[in-house]
């Protein structure tokens, strides 16, 4: 007999896991149909496998990304990577990955979106910039940087935050994502 | 854009704080460190394991990437969908 509290506290948890989940899944639904519409020849080619395995890929990514929102900085910083790769290998006709709710009509309309949320979460009081990246851990934290979407843009602090936000969608998307392969080879 | 630097010259003690808490944030999610018994971790250390863990899960993503193109035509979508938002639920 399960808890009526318990539920819905789980319910708010894991809210952005139900949203990745459906869009990741639907994305999986259409790269499958776009093989089947490959003749039968060319899509078990190793060029066109290696093309589905960049798909399934950017999808997983951009599930989560767009599942979390326009919220946090990583997820922006994401959803624009992935975004401009789409431009670039398929041109101005694909946004395929459009958080819920939103209507993207064009670049100019991204940007300033993401630009005026940008502008409210960011302002946060931290320590001057400098003495931080001189430190023993300025040197590490270049390297995260280069992990973490967005990452070259954001002071410590941020840096710091947007990290643990970052790694805990990581892990879910990973877990996640062996729940459905291994639910598919059963 | 603007950024407000730490009012009080004098205590820049406030943010050290902020930094530190942050810092054992990330140690609380790193499995590396957060499994390990011993008491104090040093910050670059906690950082060094973050990246470490990163790079880990993007080569899972990766794998399971791979595996999911090859079961690609296995997957029935719809049951799928609910056998697994299924187990989010049940959690």
């Amino acid at each position: 007999m399960m808890n009526p509290q318990r539920l819905s506290l789980s319910f708010s948890s894991t809210s952005y896991k139900y949203r990745f989940v459906q869009g990741f899944i639907r994305a999986l639904k259409r790269i499958n149909r776009q093989k089947l519409a490959t003749s039968l020849l060319s899509r078990s080619s190793p060029t066109e496998i290696y093309k589905r395995y960049l798909k399934v890929k950017s999808a997983a990514d951009a599930s989560m990304a767009s599942a979390v929102g326009l919220r946090r900085a990583w997820s922006r910083a994401l959803l624009q990577r992935i975004r401009d790769q789409e431009r670039i290998n398929f041109g101005n006709k694909y946004y395929k990955y459009c958080p819920a709710g939103t209507r993207i009509r064009g670049k100019s309309t991204t940007f300033t979106m993401i630009r005026n949320i940008k502008r409210s979460s960011d302002d946060r009081n931290c320590k001057d910039q400098e003495s931080i990246n001189n430190g023993a851990l300025g040197w590490k934290a270049n390297e995260l940087r280069k992990l973490v979407p967005g990452g070259e843009a954001m002071d410590m602090c941020n840096l710091l935050d947007e990290t643990a936000h970052y790694i805990k969608c990581l892990a879910t998307q990973v877990k996640l994502m062996k729940r459905i392969a291994d639910f598919a080879s059963a | 854009m603007s950024s407000r630097r730490s009012r009080n010259s004098g205590s820049s003690r406030i943010s050290d704080d902020q930094i530190l808490e942050l810092v054992s944030k990330l140690r609380r999610l790193v499995p590396e460190i957060r499994d390990r018994p011993s008491g104090k971790v040093a910050a670059s250390k906690v950082l060094q394991e973050t990246c470490n863990y990163i790079r880990n899960l993007h080569r899972e993503v990766d794998d399971l990437s791979q595996r999911l193109t090859q079961l690609l035509a296995t997957i029935d979508a719809d049951s799928a969908e609910a056998a697994i938002i299924r187990s989010l639920v049940t959690q």
